[in-house]
């Protein structure tokens, strides 16, 4: 759902602009920076490394993660993304994407899943997760939204998603409501999605992991939430966490028959 | 040994129009670290591309070209089967060679 | 950071290596460094050969009108003019101006596209060095913003 400026703000960006700009508003311009790098998006190196990584043999137990179960029965890729997070069984716990990712990886090729949470984003495993995670996302490129909340646990999480997501703290008193909370928000030129119900195709939960250009890293929704979290000055959630789990639930089951356009490119 | 690059080649009439996708810092040598230190240059320099092993072709780069680069261009005279190779060596003199089937 | 005297002997190797593979063509195609240390487009032009700079229609630079952020900016050069040895990406306020330098031949399409870093909001220049020494430019302005808080 694309917010539209004000008519005021277009016409103050006018202004400010050439001449020949007065046509195009700075949101329509920055819509077509985004298009033209769409194609050719540096995501498909971490696809393309994620893949390797789900079918190469590795870890304590030489072991390749094609067993490995996101939801939909072991091995099989396509179209869990867009069901996550939700119950595990053998874990008895409600996992994303990425936590069930480390729990593959010390069920089936003997890492250390504890280790790997305490790995710096974009180091060593956690690096890993996140390719495997931006592979992941692009097989379930398209599909739409559709989380489970038929487990007791599912509901339970999202309630404490919704408890979190309103929830003021830290020294300037954010939330992600602050930001995310209401129709038409944006900081500078970046719009901000509202995310207290499905914000629309590719917008939001829909739209991560993504490839941000102006650090040329690859980031996964952990990594998302770890950041909004810096930016409202809370301390930094561990990886994992059943608190973002629960905010990932929250987002994932509002964004419902909203279409995923993950791996996407982001600024 | 970096990182494999993606490389689609599509043939349209009689042409064939590659993008390449690059794994590679693209450092500017115009960084300073946390240190305060300038974070040393390390870019790609020459990109090269053959067709069926014959060279068609070849660029310099300087350290402005982005981060895991991206580039496209279109070989005059290709069919659908012909093999595309993109090698592309930097300034530490690393090199690496992608092959892809024109499609 | 390489120091002048490996650069040197960089493109000296360089250029042995594309003369013995039999490309004597290509052999000038050994780094120029002059041009990437230009700090203006008619100093990177001139390492290039090039004796007189004008401004052509046959000569296209596409890029956006503004850019989210500096990091990854799309850029391509093209033109249909006949007897083009190279063709030159630069931006203008970049501490070197080139960006890229793609050899025209008659194996490629004189349209050629690439991502580059853009310091500032800049023009953006795309230059064919011609044969007979000529260089044809083409410019664009690119606004570059640094957007918010990366959604």
């Amino acid at each position: 759902m694309k917010t539209v400026f004000p008519l005021s703000i277009a016409a103050a960006m006018a202004l400010a602009l050439t001449p020949a700009m007065a046509q195009k508003t700075a949101s329509q311009g920055i819509d077509e920076y985004r298009a033209m790098l769409a194609d050719g998006n540096p995501a498909e190196l971490f696809e393309a490394k994620g893949e390797d990584l789900w079918k190469k043999a590795r870890g304590p137990k030489n072991a390749s993660l094609e067993k490995c179960d996101l939801g939909k029965g072991p091995g099989v890729v396509k179209g869990v993304f867009v069901e996550l997070p939700r119950f595990f069984a053998d874990t008895q716990r409600v996992q994303d994407l990425e936590s069930r990712l480390a729990s593959c990886m010390e069920m089936l090729q003997g890492f250390n899943a504890a280790e790997i949470a305490k790995t710096p984003f974009g180091r060593g495993e956690m690096a890993n997760v996140t390719a495997l995670a931006t592979w992941v996302s692009a097989e379930s490129k398209g599909l739409k939204f559709n989380l489970s909340q038929s487990h007791t646990q599912e509901k339970t999480f999202y309630e404490v998603g919704k408890r979190l997501f309103f929830q003021r703290g830290g020294t300037h008193d954010f939330s992600c409501a602050s930001c995310h909370g209401e129709e038409g928000k944006r900081i500078r030129l970046q719009d901000l999605p509202i995310l207290t119900k499905s914000p629309g195709d590719g917008l939001g939960f829909a739209a991560w992991p993504a490839y941000r250009v102006s650090n040329g890293q690859m980031w996964s929704m952990q990594l998302r939430l770890n950041d909004c979290y810096r930016q409202q000055r809370f301390p930094y959630p561990g990886f994992g966490s059943d608190a973002t789990i629960a905010l990932s639930t929250y987002l994932g089951v509002n964004a419902k028959g909203a279409a995923s356009i993950a791996p996407a490119i982001k600024r | 040994m970096a990182d494999p690059m993606r490389i689609r080649a599509q043939a349209a009439g009689g042409k064939a129009t590659v993008r390449v996708l690059m794994s590679h810092e693209m450092e500017s040598g115009q960084r300073k670290d946390a240190a305060g230190k300038t974070v040393p240059a390390w870019f790609i320099q020459e990109v090269t591309a053959t067709l069926n092993g014959k060279q068609v072709l070849s660029a310099e780069w300087g350290p402005a070209v982005a981060k895991n680069p991206f580039m496209q261009f279109s070989i005059k005279s290709a069919k659908a089967g012909d093999k595309v190779a993109v090698t592309w060596k930097d300034n530490k003199g690393e090199t690496r060679t992608d092959e892809a089937t024109v499609s | 950071m390489q120091t002048r005297r490996e650069t040197l002997k960089h493109s000296a190797v360089v250029a042995g290596l594309l003369a013995t593979a039999g490309y004597p063509g290509f052999a000038m195609a050994a780094f120029n460094k002059a041009g990437f240390d230009a700090k203006t487009v008619q100093d990177a032009t001139k390492a290039f050969g090039a004796s007189s700079l004008a401004e052509s229609k046959d000569v296209t630079i596409t890029a956006p009108d503004i850019a989210e952020n500096g990091a990854v900016v799309p850029m391509g050069a093209s033109t249909a003019l006949a007897g083009v040895k190279q063709l030159l990406i630069l931006v203008e306020k970049n501490p070197s101006t080139l960006v890229a330098a793609f050899n025209v031949s008659d194996t490629v399409d004189a349209n050629f596209s690439t991502r580059a870093k853009m310091g500032q909001s800049s023009d953006v220049y795309a230059v064919a060095i011609m044969a007979d020494g000529k260089a044809l430019w083409a410019k664009k302005e690119v606004k570059v913003t640094l957007g918010g808080c990366g959604g």
